[in-house]
């Protein structure tokens, strides 16, 4: 899937984690962020490896895995990496591609920066990571 | 036609057709030849060098050769210290761009390049069918049809060395009336000029930099701020060479950096208008300049190759790979030179390795042949036995000298196959996130790597068999040599274990 910078922003625009975004800002975070292509099967995040990024999904799907079960699976406009740069950790899941994979990437290291220069990305974040808590809480009780 | 009977490689049938004539092109043939592989190389251009015949425009590569290195030319260590040498087995061919360099510069300028690669031609007896256009592709069961100015060509597994070398202009209006990087005019013609340049990576700053003297006022203008490659610890972002502009800008020397996107340029005149939106908001900004050039990149010129499934993406259009550099949506269908910086590989703290130049595209290639040779051909690669005694030193020695490690970091390693029924056995170089996922083998590997405060350490990889590989990072050293009793302790507690099914 090559998008044209035109559709790359217009895309971002179309989910939710960019939504309070203007377009000046939109195409600073297409500039900002790398595009890259995964094939199949391939693991993207690694349990307990270090150096990790953050991911934005624009198009196919991840299955989360964690010991080698299956805890979840994202698609497009979900995204993933954030947990373990906000805690210094490594990731204690994988995540592999079930389809070919094309996402938005951000190092680790510049993930604070850029939350920082786009706090609506931060709270749309935040909101997304309560409802993963309040579902992770409803699933053990 | 009689001026075209001693053109080798006609229009045919073979095993692998090779596309292109730069560096990518020439390593994968030259590795193609050492195995014995019957392939053609076809280019449309008339000589060797690809994009080094024309660029970087201001005649100087970002490069470094450094002619007098620790260890001989020949040594394979001298690699490190020579990133624009196509790699050759032969002494008398390794390390040839050093002999022509002419001693200002550990930067060869571009024509030092040039005759770089056509050197490297000559001596090893490549052959290229130059004046050979492709032209298009079609599939044959699953085989591939080459189509080319001269003709058919039919073959089993096709590689594409065609560069990131399409200029590309965003299709924003008022774009189409400026010109690209490729057609900037000799710098004379600046003297006074209010430039403006959209883009804000190292062919921004290359025009920036040439210009400083000739141009009145230099604008350059992206949506984000400049990189720069000394605070990313890497090659990414603009090279220390072109970083002079970024002093002007702040001694108030002349040269500006906006941070905005560009939604419109007009023409005012005999010059332009450029409507810009800043970044962080705020009401439309225009900027008056006589001269506007998009360094705004360049994509791969991959003709009709999407007609036939094979998937591309980004802003570059790069095809979707395997860590092997094959299409993720065509088997058979491979990419050589700077292509194979598609392949993201473990990108460990967002830093990419170094595919995009000479010095990681020509491990890609000879990986990539390696593995095309297995693969397609079922050429059975030797794997060297290795004395389990000596397994630590190998490692360190490798996470010490190797230049594929070094130039390659966290993307290539050394594996060893730790085989109960055979032994330790030596696999060579692979791809580092091939290796990790690969639930094959009991094996081991060690990269080099960089962290975000700039530290660089090995890094060591132990795969059990049918399991994942996990990791270990050993600590750094400060003069980078890894082969001190503290490492080999830490490496040996590590293997202790799983190298002893096969220390037989």
């Amino acid at each position: 899937m090559a998008l044209s910078p035109q559709e790359l922003v217009d895309t971002l625009a179309g989910l939710s984690l960019f939504a309070d975004l203007s377009r000046p800002q939109l195409e600073q975070v297409a500039h900002k962020m790398t595009e890259e292509s995964y094939p199949v099967g391939q693991r993207i995040l690694r349990q307990g490896f270090t150096g990790t990024g953050f991911y934005v999904i624009l198009d196919g799907e991840v299955v989360v895995k964690i010991d080698g079960d299956e805890r979840a699976r994202l698609q497009k406009g979900d995204f993933f990496g954030e947990m373990s740069i906000l805690l210094g950790e490594p990731p204690v899941a994988d995540v592999v591609t079930t389809r070919q994979l094309h996402v938005l990437h951000l190092g680790g290291p510049e993930l604070e920066g850029f939350l920082r220069d786009h706090p609506p990305v931060m709270y749309r974040m935040l909101k997304t990571v309560a409802l993963r808590l309040r579902n992770a809480s409803r699933l053990r009780s | 036609m009689p001026e075209r009977t001693d053109r080798p490689f006609p229009p045919g049938d073979y095993p692998v057709v090779v596309v292109g004539s730069g560096p990518g092109g020439l390593q994968t043939s030259y590795y193609l030849d050492r195995l014995g592989i019957d392939h053609a190389v076809i280019s449309a251009d008339p000589s060797p060098g690809g994009m080094f015949r024309h660029f970087p425009f201001f005649q100087r590569l970002l490069s470094w050769t450094k002619p007098y290195g620790p260890v001989p030319r020949d040594d394979r260590f001298y690699e490190w210290y020579d990133w624009n040498s196509l790699l050759a087995e032969e002494p008398e061919n390794k390390a040839i761009m050093p002999e022509l360099m002419d001693g200002s510069s550990s930067f060869p300028s571009r024509p030092e390049m040039e005759r770089n690669l056509a050197t490297y031609v000559e001596r090893t007896g490549l052959r290229v069918r130059y004046g050979c256009t492709w032209e298009g592709t079609r599939r044959d069961g699953d085989r591939f049809v080459l189509q080319t100015s001269d003709g058919e060509y039919h073959c089993q597994v096709a590689i594409f060395a065609v560069g990131v070398a399409q200029p590309f202009k965003p299709d924003t209006p008022g774009f189409e009336h400026v010109a690209h990087y490729v057609d900037t005019r000799t710098p004379d013609t600046y003297a006074g000029k209010r430039l403006f340049i959209a883009g804000k990576e190292n062919s921004a700053f290359e025009l920036a930099t040439g210009l400083l003297q000739w141009a009145q006022r230099i604008v350059l203008c992206s949506p984000r701020p400049a990189k720069l490659s000394v605070n990313t610890h890497s090659l990414l972002g603009v090279r220390a060479r072109y970083i002079q502009p970024v002093e002007d800008r702040i001694l108030g020397g002349g040269v500006f950096m906006l941070d905005a996107s560009i939604n419109r340029i007009d023409r005012l005149g005999s010059g332009f208008r450029i409507l810009c939106s800043r970044s962080e908001g705020g009401a439309e900004l225009a900027v008056d300049a006589d001269e506007v050039i998009a360094a705004t990149g360049f994509v791969c010129p991959l003709r009709d190759l999407a007609d036939i499934g094979v998937s591309m993406f980004g802003r570059s259009q790069l095809p979707s790979m395997t860590n092997y550099w094959e299409s993720a949506t065509v088997p058979g269908v491979y990419f050589a030179g700077t292509i194979g910086q598609g392949v993201s590989g473990m990108k460990k703290y967002g830093l990419p390795a170094n595919s995009g130049a000479v010095h990681g595209a020509r491990y890609n290639a000879r990986t990539m042949v390696y593995h095309v040779a297995r693969k397609h051909f079922n050429v059975d690669l030797p794997m060297p036995a290795v004395e389990p005694a000596r397994l630590v030193d190998m490692l360190l020695e490798e996470a010490t000298r190797a230049p594929e490690l070094w130039n390659q970091k966290s993307y290539l390693a050394r594996s060893f196959l730790l085989d109960p029924s055979t032994g330790i056995l030596d696999e060579g170089i692979v791809p580092l996130a091939d290796f990790v996922d690969t639930e094959g083998l009991a094996a081991v590997a060690i990269a080099v790597e960089t962290d975000d405060t700039g530290d660089i350490h090995p890094a060591v990889y132990v795969r059990e068999q049918g399991r994942p590989a996990v990791e270990t990072l050993l600590s750094s050293q400060s003069l980078h040599d890894f082969r001190t009793a503290e490492h080999r302790a830490q490496l040996s507690s590590l293997l202790s274990g799983v190298t002893a099914g096969a220390a037989k």
